[in-house]
């Protein structure tokens, strides 16, 4: 401890540490080089929403000196910063062009590590689409001449033409399904995509034979539309994925990328979470998470752990005291040592629980592929039947592989391999209008299964912001005072209290304010009144640590008290209504706090919950859900904590607001970005009907299936009536997906945010930015 | 049988053409920004894109 000598609070390498934004050293850290000695570093700015943003800051920017560039990609929200230099004088001109957009009302912060540029697989999905997209056309167009009656020669040179365009075009196209029929094969599975290689493949090598014995009957263009429909379905379905997880990672990363780490002789490095080492000295400014587990060696503070804890009260920390990785500094600045590195500590503990939890979903299969492990085989031996029976009556050996590979094709799942992604994709958009992001499409399957609901307390039920309670018994004039004071404080409380007054007092003697962190405010009036608000020791030096003391505020004039603030954290909005709507629907609530008791249980009364379970570290979540499995309920677990985040992963599905930690939002199924916990019954709405209709669909495709199948095993499917069945029936399913879109009062939140933070973090108001424009 | 013959590679060259093209939009990233595209479209400005303008821009 000789390097960490206490009651240094005021030295200077404590006041260089104020500042939210991210600083050089870590953009410096962000960025990469693009050659010609430049530099180019993303951020993510998500309020950037029209044209007249993107025009201002690609005006702006470049006019600081060193930026070369800037360009903004509106539907990522993302500004690529070009900036001349190398390094850390790079990162200096990058924090410059941050500080100017923060001057013009953009806050901007830096994607996640994990976060990485383009997305290839939705590039090759395109370009597949785009090439069977080509080749469909153009063998189709072959394909009607064929039918409108082309002759001998001709048909012939046409079916040739077909076989040189469809072969590689099949081949190049058709690569996602082929590789996912071969891995679901070799372990021994049927999925989708069995059929439909068998299916395509078998098709073109029939083609061909018939092609060069100058057959009448080719079905190039069948395996080639049925390709197409089938990577319209795969690419919708992954844009949707991707969609989601490009709103969930633009929302403000929580855990810092690296720390200010303060050498022996006093010199600041910010070195990558990485390379913090235990026995480092880190500098943490207010405002900031603490990037890895340490102990307090310099200042004092508050700060606050409900991420961590699940407690909604800012605990008091001073030199000695423990800090895990994730608690924000909520008031002064500190010195903390590390006592792990970023692999150990409480963070990385989280993670290994959550992957050891992760088996509450591993044994869910989609329905798709339940679906299909009925139906291809009942097509296979039904192909094989057919042969068999053509080959007893007929004897002909061509006819009969002809006919069994119609069969195959006539039933290979078109309309079932779009039945369920494109009811999925007009699903997710209803739950994006809602301000509902959805992982994959399995998570919907799974939601509409729920019977189950575990609720956190802290920042799910509850809005995980105090707010004043004994509001009537206080004098306005007391009131207007102490949320002039409050006015000068980050800390929940002040802020809280600051809110509470209307402004009303505004008027008053000139007020010269001082934090003294860890303790509170003091103000010091022209006339030499002092006034203190904060804790009761410190306002009028009362030693009163009861187990309120967190969540209570005194104001004091000249040490005699004038008020005391009681708050409370208030319950979300929504939460009542949201929790009696999974009542309705016979899905029974609980809570799993892991807040003090009596917190927990006046939370409870006052929500109508009768089970409750207080003080739950990580594990007794965790345990608590397995219990809850193994007597057979499909739990739906709602928190934000990093101490949700365990049982967010064993849960059978799981639901995250956009507050919460970024492990959490990473582990959780839905995230949803409104403040209202309505969010829950409406996404629950929204999946169950999108499993009825992706049922239906079923149901659909297998009536076309009793129509089809026996022409085709009679021999009348000829390629001209597999066209029309198989385009008939795609259109029928996505006909019959659309009526999702239709408006449902239960889909739709029923009010969405009438409060100015309507889209936590997402969207705020207007004049700000157009102002500054 | 002659205007099949022209007709033919007519068709699947204009086919190729604009297979061609789409795989050349997509490579230049024009898909990246499909929101933003149809925003700069207003923009009175500067409308060439990004990577024109950058050599039109003398480094200093």
């Amino acid at each position: 401890m000789s390097c960490c000598a206490a009651g240094t609070e005021s030295a200077p390498e404590l006041d260089a540490l104020r500042s939210a934004l991210p600083v050089a050293d870590e953009l410096a850290l962000a960025s990469r080089s693009i050659g010609d000695g430049l530099r180019q570093c993303d951020l993510i700015v998500p309020d950037v929403h029209c044209g007249a943003c993107i025009a201002l800051l690609e005006r702006e920017l470049p006019k600081i000196d060193g930026i070369e560039r800037a360009r903004v990609n509106l539907s990522t929200r993302r500004i690529a910063v070009v900036a001349k230099g190398e390094g850390a004088a790079a990162g200096k001109t990058v924090a410059r062009a941050v500080e100017r957009m923060q001057a013009l009302g953009y806050a901007s912060h830096l994607p996640g590590p994990e976060d990485e540029k383009g997305d290839p697989v939705l590039r090759d999905l395109l370009r597949s689409l785009a090439v069977a997209g080509f080749a469909s056309m153009n063998v189709m167009l072959l394909s009607v001449s064929v039918w409108s009656g082309a002759e001998d020669a001709t048909r012939d040179l046409f079916h040739l033409i077909s076989a040189l365009i469809a072969g590689p075009a099949i081949l190049y196209a058709g690569r996602v399904f082929y590789r996912s029929a071969w891995q679901a094969v070799s372990h021994g599975r049927a999925n989708m995509d069995v059929p439909i290689t068998l299916g395509v493949l078998l098709a073109y090598a029939i083609s061909m034979f018939e092609t060069f014995s100058h057959g009448a009957h080719a079905y190039f263009d069948a395996s080639l539309t049925l390709l197409f429909f089938l990577l319209a379905g795969r690419t919708l379905d992954h844009m949707m994925r991707e969609k989601a997880r490009s709103a969930v990672r633009n929302l403000a990363n929580l855990s810092p990328r690296g720390a200010m780490v303060i050498g022996e002789n006093g010199a600041h490095d910010y070195l990558s979470l990485d390379e913090i080492e235990p026995g480092m000295k880190i500098g943490l400014a207010a405002g900031e998470r603490t990037p890895v587990d340490g102990v307090v060696c310099e200042g004092a503070g508050d700060m606050d752990f409900s991420l961590v804890s699940g407690e909604s009260d800012p605990v008091r920390v001073a030199t000695g005291s423990e800090v895990p990785a994730g608690t924000l500094n909520l008031t002064g600045s500190l010195v903390i040592r590390a006592s792990r590195a970023a692999r150990d500590s409480f963070l990385a503990e989280m993670v290994s629980m959550m992957e050891a939890a992760e088996s509450g979903r591993a044994g869910y299969r989609r329905i798709a592929d339940r679906a299909s492990s009925i139906y291809a085989p009942v097509v296979h031996a039904l192909a094989f039947l057919t042969f068999i029976g053509w080959i007893a009556t007929t004897g002909d050996w061509r006819q009969a592989t002809l006919i069994a590979v119609s069969v195959l094709i006539i039933t290979c799942p078109c309309a079932l391999g779009l039945a369920v992604p494109v009811v999925q994709v007009i699903a997710a958009g209803r739950l994006f209008e809602n301000g509902i992001m959805v992982k994959d499409g399995s998570a919907m399957e799974r939601l509409a299964e729920a019977d189950y609901a575990v609720f956190d307390k802290t920042g799910t039920l509850t809005s995980g912001k105090p707010a004043l309670v004994n509001r009537d018994e206080i004098s306005s004039d007391n009131l207007a005072l102490a949320a002039r004071i409050a006015r000068h404080s980050r800390h929940p409380l002040s802020k809280a209290l600051a809110a509470s007054s209307d402004g009303a007092g505004n008027k008053g003697p000139e007020l010269s304010v001082t934090e003294i962190a860890g303790e509170g405010l003091e103000a010091l009036a022209e006339d030499g009144t002092v006034y203190r608000l904060g804790r009761a020791s410190f306002a009028v030096a009362r030693d009163a640590e009861t187990d309120d003391a967190g969540s209570e505020v005194v104001l004091s004039e000249n040490g005699i008290e004038l008020a005391t603030f009681r708050f409370a954290d208030s319950v979300r909005p929504g939460a009542a209504a949201a929790l009696s709507a999974l009542g309705e629907r016979n899905i029974f609530s609980e809570v799993l706090s892991g807040d003090r008791e009596r917190a927990v249980a006046h939370l409870a009364a006052q929500l109508g919950l009768s089970r409750w379970l207080s003080r739950a570290r990580p594990a007794d979540k965790v345990a608590r859900l397995e219990t809850l499995r193994s007597e057979g309920h499909k739990v739906l677990m709602v928190g934000d904590g990093l101490n949700d985040a365990p049982a967010l992963s064993a849960a059978h599905v799981s639901m995250a607001p956009a507050s919460a930690a970024d492990v959490g939002r990473q582990a959780a199924d839905f995230v949803f970005l409104h403040d209202s916990l309505e969010a829950v019954p409406v996404a629950l709405s929204i999946s169950r009907r999108a499993n009825r209709l992706i049922r239906q669909n079923f149901a659909l495709a297998i009536v076309y299936n009793l129509i089809a199948v026996p022409l085709a095993v009679l021999g009348h499917a000829s390629p001209l009536v597999a066209a029309v069945a198989m385009s008939s029936s795609s259109i029928i399913v996505v006909l019959n997906s659309m009526r999702l879109k239709w408006g449902h009062a239960d889909t739709k939140l029923t009010s969405p945010g009438s409060e100015g933070g309507k889209r936590s973090g997402i969207a705020p108001d207007f004049a700000t930015r157009h102002a500054a424009a | 049988m002659t205007n099949l013959l022209i007709l033919i590679p007519v068709a699947l060259f204009l086919g190729l053409l604009g297979l061609g093209a789409f795989l050349w939009s997509l490579k230049s990233g024009q898909y990246d920004d499909l929101e933003g595209a149809a925003w700069r479209m207003l923009d009175d400005g500067e409308d060439k894109p990004a990577e024109d303008r950058d050599h039109g821009v003398p480094r200093d």
